[in-house]
Formats: C-alpha cells, structure tokens, sequence
C-alpha cells in the first residue's frame, strides 16, 4: 500500500455553526485528487454523520482521516459518555438526541445506520465513560 | 428541468443561485436531516420547511441541485450566508410542500 495522505480534525462540541467543517474539507480534498463523485458523496455522508454524532452526544472529538489512492479509512476518535448497548443504536429511529436537537432536524436515528450503508467497512468500538471510537473505510473501486 | 423552471412552476424567490441552468432530476421531500442524507439522490430539487445552516451542510455533501424552502419559511441569516459561501442554489415558495412537489413538474 503506498503512503496515505493524513488529515486531522478537531471536531468542537456542541457547535452546529463549525459542525460539517471537517467533511467539507475532506470532500474538498478528495475532489481536488480526482476521486469519483459517487465516492465522494459516500465519504461525505459517512463522515458527516459521524462528525455531527460527536457534535451533539459526545462534546465534541477528534477525526483522523488517512486518504491512499484506492480508498479512505475515517477513524472519528470521542471521549463522550459511551455507548451502551450497539446494537440498539444501529437500529434505524432510534435516537437519544433531546428535542432542541430534533429542533435543529438531527435525532432521526438514522445517523449509524447511514454511515454503515454508505462505507464499505464500519466498526464502532465504545465503552461507557470513556469514549467511543468509529472506524469507517470507503473503497474507491 | 433547470432550476429557472423550477422557480417559474413554482412562483418562487430566489434566496441565492449559483447556477440557474443546473439540471433538477427528481426530488425528495424531507425535514430530518439524516433521513434526507440517506435518501435524497444527488442533483434533485429538495423541498423542505427546515431552515437552519445544517440544511446547507447537508445539501452541499448530498450535492443535491437545489433547496426548495416551502410553506413561505424563510433561510435564516446563517444559512443565507452558507448557501453564498458554498456556492448552493436555494430558493422559497408560499406553496406546501404538497403542492410545491405537484405544481414542480419534476
């Protein structure tokens, strides 16, 4: 595998003003390297959500993005309160978002279940009280 | 259809248009922003009555071709701003969504 090209993210807590910030550039980025529309439409999705996951449930994070030229491994890095039961969460309409969140049109419980159906390898690691760790890989080909 | 058809089906202000000959296939209707991101196609029209900056976010990594507020909503100041800043087409209408899909010609 040749060299990736690394980029890294602070994603800020709580703000839905930067919120989208760092998908925005990585789809930049990817636009600039040629990557196809269809790819970059996935990666955007995927990388969206998951930034906006971080954003409203775990007071902001990290996102570490390593771009080769086959395919993009997003590594979105929290120390929020956890996930408890995976398996629940991945379901689609569940939520724990509050209403000032579903306000804003976020908390459909469809934030997982996308980034699963738009990446073609999707791992949530996750302890209670210590964070929660998501590691999506998109293939360009 | 290109937007500036769209507009005229629909009687619609435009808030901000960074290609009114962009071509408009389809549509999807829809409020919640993840339910939108799953299902919107790119370059269709998306009518909506969400007006927060999320919606820019969401329509510009969607790359859907244009934002139909409906039901006479107005952007607020920050997602007018966004829509100048990220170059999306968004545009409002009086109709309901309802109508707006029927009278769109899409």
């Amino acid at each position: 595998m040749s060299e990736a090209l690394r980029l890294e993210f602070n994603v800020a807590g709580n703000n839905f003003i930067s919120a989208g910030s760092a998908s925005d550039e990585v789809k930049k980025t990817l636009k600039m390297l040629g990557i196809g529309a269809q790819f970059i439409r996935k990666v955007a999705i995927a990388m969206y959500e998951g930034e906006i996951n971080m954003v409203i449930h775990a007071g902001g994070g990290r996102a570490i993005v390593d771009i080769f030229p086959e395919k993009i491994k997003i590594v979105l890095q929290d120390e929020g309160p956890g996930i408890p039961d995976i398996e629940l969460a991945m379901k689609e309409g569940y939520s724990t978002a509050t209403d000032n969140i579903r306000d804003l049109g976020f908390g459909a419980g469809m934030g997982l279940p996308n980034m699963k159906k738009y990446t073609d390898e999707f791992l949530i690691e996750s302890e209670v009280g210590v964070g929660t760790t998501v590691t999506m890989v998109v293939n360009f080909i | 259809m290109k937007i500036n058809e769209l507009v005229k089906n629909l009687n619609a202000s435009v808030v901000y248009c960074e290609d009114a000959e962009r071509e408009v296939i389809g549509g999807y209707c829809g409020d919640f922003l993840s339910v939108v991101m799953g299902k919107a196609p790119a370059d269709s029209g998306w009518f909506t009555i969400m007006n927060n900056q999320n919606v820019a976010a969401v329509a510009s990594l969607t790359d859907v071709a244009v934002i139909i507020l409906c039901e006479g909503v107005k952007p607020d100041d920050l997602l007018r701003s966004k829509a100048e800043s990220v170059g999306l087409n968004l545009i409002t209408t009086d109709l309901s969504v309802f109508d707006a899909v029927l009278k769109s010609g899409l």
